[in-house]
């Protein structure tokens, strides 16, 4: 597949791919160093996942001193290097692997969603019978043999440490499914040779090494089923071990464990290698036991992961659920079965494949948890290790059926069930499960689900942690863009990235990496074909910046008909002198000045020593001709805009804001660190009327310019208004020094705000230049002045059809404005510090359309709020940020970009005009066919960004994307993105409540859900009963994520939630981008009973069942940061984390934890640390304790959760989301 | 008995009036026959140092429409202590206070002497003096730099508790804060928005004390300091405003090619009067506009800004195409009645080559009694002493300036007023003694007069009503009072009432006597007012229609030539500032004007003064000319050359130094004196300057009939203009047969 789209990169990308496969790694090395060797290291990055390894290896080293887990981490890397080392061949099939799990994991998941059922059945059948039984139970093949010896190992340590041991236990099983699949991967290594055929199939030549071993272990048949299968696990493995260790080595298991699940199912493919295990077995074993207790972390993973193993017996995961659930478990299994009756035991093979897809591990820990203990409760803690075998097999599921049984528990379920279980008693209609889909891989969920039908049980459904963790586990590698239709890594994943010919997914994410060739295939399945643009985003630092190209006074060159700039796509013809648009096909002379002969290939023979014949995403620098007024711009300017009535100057917003701009202004952005920002300043005060500051160099003391007539705006005065930071320092020090004096008295309390923005835009004209206006504010504008606003704030509205006015601004004058702000470049950002309704909907309205952000700082208090503020007020002003920019999307012929989403404004259907961009904003660009699509050439994009540059430079940027297109629906499921599609779902609808009632809206968002999942399930998934719920594997999370955008504040506000926040979370998100987006809906709820330097704990699901009273857990939205501290925490941690012994102690209006000399309290800083600076706004700490009144505010992020107002819960929804695709399908 | 001569100047040195007849004829009738109405300038604030005010309030006659204070024409009944008024005969009885008057122990008010009698009264508190510069920025730097310099100097000239403001213009108007530290405050304006009153105190937050006031706080405290911001006392932010003065810079916005810089003159005047509007009402108050340009922008404005468009000239006000002239002036009209209500005064300093709106802006200064100076720079000593001397002093060390004045005028039943003509406004106060028939500013007996100095001369203009059958008796005198309540520079309010009387005559029987007593150069100086008042308001020619319809005396050919009629050679404000100056200036001054006079210096004897003719000049002469405007030193052609020559270097040559020193000296001294400044130009024969010199003399050689004459004598004008002789030539002709 890969390599067909290949085709259209230039040929060495063709060369490349080949690569991907061992062989093709060689020559991409060697080829890639010359052309590339400028732009990044060459091939490396290939290598790089090797030596990652290597180290990791190494790091584990460390850990392994510990007693136990060394050894297991020994046992891993002797592996991999064993294996690098054992088999010249080998070696590079590990690499290989790694990357083939990365590509083929969407094979996988493709394969569940069409025909892959009755592969995977195949596959599983197979292999399994023998092992599926252990398998299934636990980790699969591995636990047959370590499963005892963990056992046993982790009863030690839990008894030694009952509270560490429950967080223990949880995630032990993670560590374990890594380290087994490590094993399996061994072994499966050396089976290799049989099955290179298959492998090669899927990986390319080279991956046949490890898929041998699968093939070999399975049916040849099934090889692409197992690739598909086994692929997942291998990438996980490998990859696993580094990440699971960061992610399982943290206390909270629990959550790791799931993850750590499905490495685990993957390995049951690969249990064949059992000869392998008994290396594992029996370094695992004592590892475990000794480990564990010496180092709670690493040893845990590591341990954890054997004991898993120890579950695998069947009877083992029964008794320890049997605490609580044991009876229960097992007879449900039996009644699963029933269900199942026909199916069991190939479902229980099945159902590995799919559980690892669905993280079924995860409820397994979860259980434990308090609430859902008495279903799952049991198995949780005990059982957590064994429970990850149960997961995998079908008998756990059935086991937790039975919990499902919770019937009583989940009321409303039932509800949901009885619909689905009517159709189908036997199957509970979740997931894929099909009861009688025995065949189908998937079926291991299946039976988990059966059992939920009438209370479905939480872990068997989808899990977006298990995802996320999967794909963790998979990228190891480096992601290269070349490969055309090949979708990236998620977003909750780090990876580094190669441009090769398309942008990176830093840039462009698309919703669909395979889009249908045709209008109706699209109408059909309902995928919306969308792009997620972020233009000018920030790359990390072992990643080069887009290069800046100069093709001389001609200006950039570009296609005659379309205007598409030069670009990868263009193909050179008649030796060189003219070349043929890739977009339109029409056929353009090259200029002298650009001529360049073309090798035997076709290729331009300076194919590599220009960026925009190369790589994806670059700069050209513009000419006069793409100037405003055909003139080169002036540098743009930065102007403050400062409330200084009564509330601004009380709040001591004032005092704050002019404190931090005196060092604040020597961080202008700049493009060359070596000089001066060539960023102009301007202040300007203001209440009822306006006061400008006379800052000029030559001046003495500042002079304050008043401006009372409101009605009229205009600039006072021209020269020294607008002042370079270092010529007029010691002036700006002075004011900034006096403003807080000057108004402390003031009792002015009315304000203006129309006028301000007048003010800035006005100065800007004035001075002709772009800029951006960064407006601090505190109230409704009530003083007569144009843009006046009156208090609308009506709660009465919500629920009405009315409701939608709430959101369109309150008066058109904004709007008016705001186009005269675009037309002049300037940019508004917005900082409100609101005591009450100040109506963001209105006052949101410029900086929205000017490409500006909205801060809000509901109830600013100086000393709580400061640091929140200026870290975001450092940020926004230091951000690289364009000016005056215009976003051009042009694409092949076929289709065309219709709809935009973001913060900009349009004038026309195609110009996305953008007063200002920075590197936070992204913009959602939707396509619509207008026209077939050919799936040899793929479809193009090319988004064209010009904008002035902070030092006034004039330039243009370009990314390029290029996907493949399909005829068979089944490739558009396999290679779509859940995260990007949600990230335009969000703000479709978001956008959709301006002119529609929020229930429609909300409506529509289910049904074009269901009808997504309706196509797929009637076209693509095998025939199964109809009560039976099949989810494409790249979009199982859909419902789970849709159900978070459908419960957010915008579309079903709570009582407690204001008009404003509404307001002000729309607008956020409309230019967010989907990383931004999915922490957003899914939070990250990080257990923090363990700590690990260099890693983090594996998430655990945004449920309440998922918090232990005894844990610390720390969630994060990119907004909010709460650490949430149960009512029975041990007082270690509290010492460690707060320096108290005492629960009662803990202060919860601290917004940052005590600085204290120990590693857990360390480490837990830095944890939080990173996480503010991976986002885009400083995220205030909230301390909440367990039942605690803020607990309130917590819960309401934990999104699995039915929510306070109104809001499904996950289970519920998947219901219903059930229920509205049966009907579609009937 | 004295002459009429004598009469005349005792009466005005002591009561500051010139009467047109010094007896009047005692019927409508006969008046009206006289051609010259009975009419007189009167300086009501003339300087007496002989005239120590009294600390009392005067007595009122207590008749409700009369109110005539008690004077030494009235009737006293020292027994019964009721005294009659003289105006409407009745009977009052003094007061308590005045219990103890006799016949030898009269009050000053009753005494011949005091026809003119000052009073100072208390009534509300002293109110300080307000000097608000509203600075127009688009000057040459080198022009602002001597303002700036003559505005700190002015500030030394202050009293210490008197209040000042700065309000500076360009594009925009910045009315500048002055009580704040640190920074310097200032509230701005666009220039070319027309804000209303309120709408400026709005926004220059001085309406601010009105909200809280409802919620029961005492206003004043707040009203204080609200206009404090913007009016300080001297002493107190002197060396502020000092520096603020010192940091002015030019207006900063760029003026592009071809183009004249944008000047709000509208609007800060707008504000400034606002401002005054807002904080002191009713308080003596001067606004001090100095231009040095034209209005190009706004409400108020006289030129667009493309220099390609010339202002407006005679020419293209005469076929009406002067677009912006009505307007403009319609504009500034009103703001000088809002000003002139409140007793604010506009002073304006226009400094400029070119024209800079006069025209327009005039009545700012006509109807509110401020200031209008005309010069080439601010960087002239015509300017910079002009300047100095506004803020000259009196004997007493007080001002030479008067705010806020209402000069009332009472007649006795025989007369009534029909008008005014000078730096005043009506106030539409009718009574029994106004005359239906309007002169000048009419239908009113109380003027408003804004600032006064003592120079300041009114003419007003009266009627005879009484009718032909109901004679006067014999002796009987008619009566009229002046009232001039003002504010003193002092900030003290004092009232000046000037009572006169002259005798009726029956014109049948005494028209000898009338004759006699007539003021040929105050009834010129009326005439040429009313003639001045009517050309303001009519067409050039009718104007000059109606004056030779009158009867018509030698200076009637001089007035005809002169500028206050005449616009040729002259710009719009050039002739506006001419008239400005005409229609207040005492009669002494307002004569110069009219026929300017000429001096001759010669070896032959002392100076003395020669015709006004062009055969006055000779080359062995020196002439000094004065022109009230223009002081002119004009050498002859042969002392031209000796001059050259160096001959008053040579120590034998001493007379000639002297003879050359002499003119200037008697310059020098009338610089001294004048205000404003006049223009002093120093020339000779055949120097361009002299055509100062030639435009005025009669040209009674002109290049048509120098020949003819056949003369050495004098110099020939080169001009079409009829000369003196022409004139009366054509004159008597005239009469001859209107006559006939």
């Amino acid at each position: 597949m890969n390599v067909n789209q290949h085709t259209p990169m230039a040929s060495p990308y063709g060369q490349p791919q080949p690569g991907y496969s061992q062989p093709g790694y060689v020559p991409l090395d060697g080829g890639y160093p010359g052309p590339y060797a400028p732009y990044n290291g060459p091939a490396s990055p290939y290598q790089p996942g090797a030596p990652p390894q290597g180290i990791s290896g190494p790091a584990r080293g460390p850990p392994t001193t510990g007693p136990l887990p060394v050894s297991a981490p020994h046992q891993y890397n002797q592996y991999s290097h064993s294996q690098g080392d054992m088999q010249n061949g080998p070696p590079p099939m590990t690499q290989a692997q790694p990357r083939p799990p990365v590509s083929q994991p969407y094979n996988p998941g493709a394969m569940n969603m069409s025909g892959p059922h009755p592969t995977y059945p195949q596959h599983y059948g197979p292999p399994p019978t023998m092992q599926q039984v252990s398998n299934q139970m636990s980790g699969m093949q591995i636990t047959s043999g370590p499963p005892t010896p963990a056992g046993p190992g982790y009863a030690p340590p839990h008894s030694s440490q009952p509270p560490v041991s429950t967080a223990y236990s949880a995630p032990p099983p993670p560590s374990y499914t890594q380290a087994p699949p490590p094993v399996s991967s061994a072994p499966t290594q050396p089976p290799p040779p049989s099955g290179p055929a298959a492998s090669q199939q899927y990986y390319g030549s080279p991956p046949p090494p490890s898929q041998q071993p699968f093939n070999s272990s399975l049916p040849p048949t099934s090889q692409q089923q197992f690739t598909s299968s086994s692929v997942p696990p291998p990438p996980s493995q490998q990859t696993l071990p580094p990440s699971s260790y960061s992610g399982p080595a943290p206390p909270p298991g629990q959550a790791p464990a799931p993850p750590v699940s499905q490495p685990q199912q993957s390995f049951p493919p690969s249990q064949p290698p059992p000869t392998s295990q008994p290396a594992f077995t029996p370094g695992p074993p004592p590892t475990a036991p000794g480990s564990f207790t010496p180092q709670a972390p690493p040893p845990s993973s590591q341990s954890g992961s054997f004991p898993p193993p120890g579950p695998p017996p069947t009877s083992a995961p029964s008794c320890q659920y049997p605490g609580p659930l044991p009876p229960q478990q097992q007879p449900p299994p039996s009644q699963p079965f029933p269900y199942h009756s026909g199916p069991p035991p190939p479902r229980a093979q099945m159902p590995p494949t799919s559980m690892a897809q669905s993280n079924h591990l995860p409820p397994g820990p979860q259980g434990p948890p308090g609430p859902p203990g008495p279903l799952q409760q049991p198995p949780s803690q005990p059982g957590m290790q064994t429970g990850y075998p149960p997961q995998q097999n079908g008998a756990f599921g059935q086991v937790r059926g039975p919990q499902p049984g919770y019937a009583g528990p989940y009321p409303g379920q039932p509800n949901y069930g009885a619909p689905a279980p009517a159709p189908a008693p036997a199957p509970p209609a979740q997931k894929r499960l099909d009861p009688d889909a025995i065949p189908s891989p998937q079926a291991s969920d299946m039976p988990a689900v059966q059992k939920s039908r009438h209370r479905i049980d939480p872990d068997a459904i989808p899990s977006p942690i298990q995802v996320i963790e999967d794909d963790k586990a998979k990228s190891t590698e480096p992601f290269t863009t070349g490969v055309r239709g090949q979708a990236p890594p998620l977003v909750t994943t780090n990876f580094q990235v190669k441009d090769q010919g398309n942008a990176s997914p830093r840039f462009v994410r698309c919703t669909a990496y395979n889009m249908p060739c045709t209008a109706d295939m699209a109408k059909q399945s309902q995928v919306p074909l969308a792009a997620v643009v972020k233009p000018l985003a920030m790359l990390p630092p072992d990643e080069t910046p887009p290069y800046l190209v100069d093709h001389g006074e001609g200006g950039p060159i570009r296609c005659n008909r379309c205007k598409a700039y030069m670009c990868p796509y263009m193909q050179f013809i008649e030796g060189g002198r003219r070349f043929q648009c890739g977009f339109c096909s029409c056929v353009t002379e090259v200029p002298p000045h650009y001529f360049q002969h073309l090798d035997h290939t076709g290729k331009r023979v300076d194919c590599y020593d220009r960026p925009e014949l190369s790589l994806g995403s670059y700069e050209f620098l513009a000419t006069v001709d793409y100037c405003k007024n055909n003139k080169l711009p002036q540098p743009p300017a930065f102007i403050f805009l400062i409330d200084v009535s009564y509330n601004a100057v009380k709040s001591g917003m004032v005092n704050i804001v002019c404190q931090e701009l005196k060092t604040l202004l020597d961080y202008l952005p700049r493009e060359n660190p070596e000089m001066d920002s060539a960023v102009r300043v301007g202040f300007v005060t203001y209440n009822k009327v306006l006061h400008f500051y006379n800052v000029k160099s030559s001046l003495a003391q500042p002079q304050m310019l008043v401006v009372s007539d409101v009605s009229d705006m205009f600039v006072p005065l021209l020269d020294g208004f607008l002042v370079n930071v270092n010529e007029s320092r010691l002036v700006i020090e002075s004011l900034l020094d006096q403003i807080p004096e000057m108004f402390a008295d003031t009792r002015e309390t009315e304000t203006v705000f129309g006028p301000v923005i007048q003010a800035g835009l006005e100065a800007l004209k004035a001075a002709d230049c772009a800029g951006k206006l960064f407006v601090f504010h505190t109230s409704l504008p009530i003083a007569e002045a144009p843009g006046k606003l009156k208090n609308r704030e009506d709660k009465k509205l919500i629920g009405t059809d009315k409701e939608k006015s709430l959101f369109q601004p309150q008066v058109g004058f904004y709007n008016t404005l705001a186009k005269e702000c675009v037309a002049q470049g300037c940019c508004v950002d917005l900082f409100l510090f609101p005591n009450q309704y100040v109506d963001v909907a209105t006052l949101g309205v410029v900086p929205v359309s000017t490409g500006g952000s909205v801060y809000k700082y509901t109830y600013f208090q100086a000393q709580l709020d400061q640091e929140r503020f200026l870290n975001d007020l450092r940020r926004d002003v230091q951000k690289l940020v364009g000016f005056d920019a215009v976003m051009r999307v042009r694409t092949s012929t076929g289709i065309r970009a219709t709809d935009f989403f973001g913060s900009f404004f349009m004038s026309n259907t195609t110009d996305v005009e953008l007063a200002g961009l920075d590197c936070d904003k992204a913009i959602t660009v939707e396509f619509k066919h207008d026209d077939k699509l050919s799936e040899e050439t793929g479809a193009l994009m090319q988004c064209a960004v010009l904008y002035t540059s902070c030092s006034g430079q004039r330039r243009l940027r370009i990314h390029n994307m290029a996907v493949n297109c399909c005829s068979q629906l089944a490739d558009l499921y396999r290679n779509c993105e859940t995260d990007t599609i949600i990230n335009f779902f969000s703000k479709y609808a978001f956008r959709g409540v301006l002119n529609n009632p929020t229930k429609a809206v909300r409506d529509t968002l289910v049904n074009q859900c269901a009808q997504i999942l309706a196509c797929y399930r009637k076209n693509c998934a095998s025939p199964s009963s109809a009560g039976q719920l099949i989810l494409p594997e790249c979009m199982k999370l859909l419902p789970v994520y849709l159900n978070c955008v459908l419960k957010s504040d915008v579309l079903l506000p709570g009582a407690d939630v204001s008009l404003d926040d509404r307001a002000y979370l729309r607008q956020l998100i409309s230019c967010m981008d989907v990383t931004e987006t999915h922490v957003f809906f899914y939070p990250r709820l990080l257990p923090l009973m363990k700590l690990e330097s260099g890693s983090l704990p594996v998430a655990v699901r945004d449920s309440e069942e998922r918090l232990s009273k005894g844990g610390v857990y720390l969630l994060e939205t990119g907004l909010h940061l709460f650490l949430w501290v149960g009512a029975s925490v041990q007082q270690e941690l509290l010492l460690n984390i707060f320096g108290t012994p005492s629960f009662g102690q803990i202060d919860s209006s601290m917004t940052s934890l005590p600085v204290l000399d120990n590693p857990f309290s360390q480490r837990l800083r830095e944890i939080i640390d990173s996480f503010r600076a991976q986002r885009s706004r400083y995220m205030k700490l909230m301390v909440v304790k367990q039942e605690d009144r803020a607990e309130l505010i917590f819960r309401h992020f934990l999104v699995e959760d039915k929510s306070a107002s109104g809001g499904a819960s996950y289970v519920d929804f998947l219901c219903h989301m059930h229920k509205e695709i049966r009907q579609l399908l009937s | 008995m004295t002459t009429y001569q004598e009469f005349i100047q005792q009466n005005e040195g002591r009561d500051g009036v010139r009467f047109s007849w010094n007896l009047w004829p005692s019927s409508r009738l006969e008046a009206t026959r006289l051609v010259v109405p009975v009419s007189c300038l009167f300086t009501p604030l003339k300087e007496r140092p002989d005239l120590p005010p009294v600390q009392y309030e005067p007595v009122l006659c207590s008749r409700a429409n009369c109110k005539a204070v008690l004077n030494p024409l009235c009737q006293v009944d020292f027994r019964a202590k009721i005294w009659a008024c003289n105006f409407c005969f009745q009977r009052n009885p003094f007061p308590p206070s005045y219990a103890g008057i006799s016949e030898v122990n009269q009050p000053a008010e009753l005494m011949p002497q005091f026809s003119t009698i000052e009073y100072i009264v208390q009534r509300g508190p002293p109110a300080p003096l307000i000097f608000l510069y509203v600075v127009d920025t688009c000057l040459e730097e080198e022009d602002l730099q001597a303002l700036k310099e003559s505005l700190q100097m002015s500030l030394s000239l202050l009293p210490p508790n008197a209040l000042v403001g700065l309000i500076t213009f360009g594009r925009m108007v910045q009315v500048h804060e002055l009580s704040c530290e640190g920074i310097a405050k200032s509230y701005v304006f666009r220039g070319t928005k027309d804000l209303s009153s309120k709408q400026i105190q709005e926004m220059l937050g001085l309406t601010k004390p009105a909200a809280s006031g409802q919620q029961g706080r005492p206003l004043a405290p707040q009203d204080a300091a609200a206009s404090c911001r913007f009016l300080q006392p001297v002493q107190k932010v002197d060396m502020n405003l000092t520096d603020l003065l010192g940091e002015l810079q030019r207006d900063p916005w760029p003026v592009p090619q071809g183009k004249r810089p944008l000047r709000s003159t509208g609007v800060a005047l707008s504000v400034a009067v606002g401002l005054l509007e807002g904080t002191f009402p009713n308080t003596g108050a001067r606004v001090m506009l100095f231009i040095g340009g034209p209005p190009t922008q706004g409400p108020g404005m006289v030129v667009g800004d493309e220099l390609k468009t010339p202002i407006r000239s005679w020419h293209d006000i005469q076929k009406d195409n002067a677009r912006h002239l009505k307007k403009a002036t319609k504009y500034y009209e009103a703001m000088a009645n809002r000003s002139a209500v409140n007793g604010h005064s506009i002073d304006i300093y226009a400094c400029a080559l070119d024209q800079t709106g006069l025209l327009e802006m005039k009545c700012l200064s006509n109807l509110t009694g401020g200031h209008i100076v005309m010069g080439d720079s601010f960087n002239t000593s015509l300017f910079k002493q002009t300047f100095q001397r506004v803020f000259s002093k009196d004997y007493n060390g007080d001002f030479r300036m008067a705010f806020g004045g209402v000069l009332e005028v009472k007649t006795s039943r025989e007369l009534k007023v029909c008008g005014a003509i000078g730096p005043c406004v009506s106030l539409n106060s009718k009574g029994s003694c106004v005359s239906e028939n309007e002169m000048g500013i009419g239908g009113t007996s109380q003027w408003k007069v804004c600032s006064i100095n003592p120079s300041t001369t009114l003419g007003f203009y009266f009627e005879v009503v009484n009718q032909h059958n109901a004679p006067v008796p014999q002796g009987g005198r008619g009566a009229i009072q002046f009232v001039t309540q003002y504010q003193h520079s002092n900030t003290q309010r004092r009232i000046r009432v000037t009572t006169i009387a002259r005798n009726w005559a029956d014109a049948q029987s005494q028209i000898q006597h009338i004759e006699s007593s007539f003021d040929q150069e105050a009834a010129a100086v009326l005439m040429a007012r009313l003639g001045v008042f009517r050309a303001e308001s009519e067409e050039g020619p009718d104007v000059l229609r109606w004056l030779d319809r009158q009867l018509i005396r030698l200076f009637m050919f001089h007035l005809r030539r002169s500028p206050f009629l005449q616009v040729f050679n002259n710009s719009p404000d050039e002739s506006s500032y001419y008239r400005h100056h005409f229609v207040r200036q005492d009669l002494t001054q307002s004569l110069i004007m009219i026929q300017p006079i000429l001096y001759s210096y010669s070896f032959y004897g002392p100076p003395e003064p020669v015709l006004l003719d062009s055969s006055s000049i000779l080359p062995d002469r020196i002439l000094l000319m004065d022109t009230f405007f223009q002081l002119v030193i004009y050498h002859g052609e042969t002392i031209a050359q000796w001059r050259k020559a160096g001959y008053q270097d040579m120590a034998e040559h001493e007379v000639f130094k002297l003879l050359l020193q002499a003119p200037l000296d008697d310059a020098q001294e009338i610089l001294q004196t004048r205000f404003p400044m006049p223009r002093y130009i120093d020339t000779e024969h055949g120097g361009s300057q002299a055509r100062f010199l030639l435009s005025k003399v009669n040209p009674s050689q002109t290049h048509n009939n120098l020949y003819a004459w056949g003369q050495e004598t004098g110099a020939p004008i080169l001009t079409d203009d009829v000369s003196l002789q022409v004139f009366m030539d054509h004159l008597k002709k005239l009469a001859v047969s209107s006559s006939a």
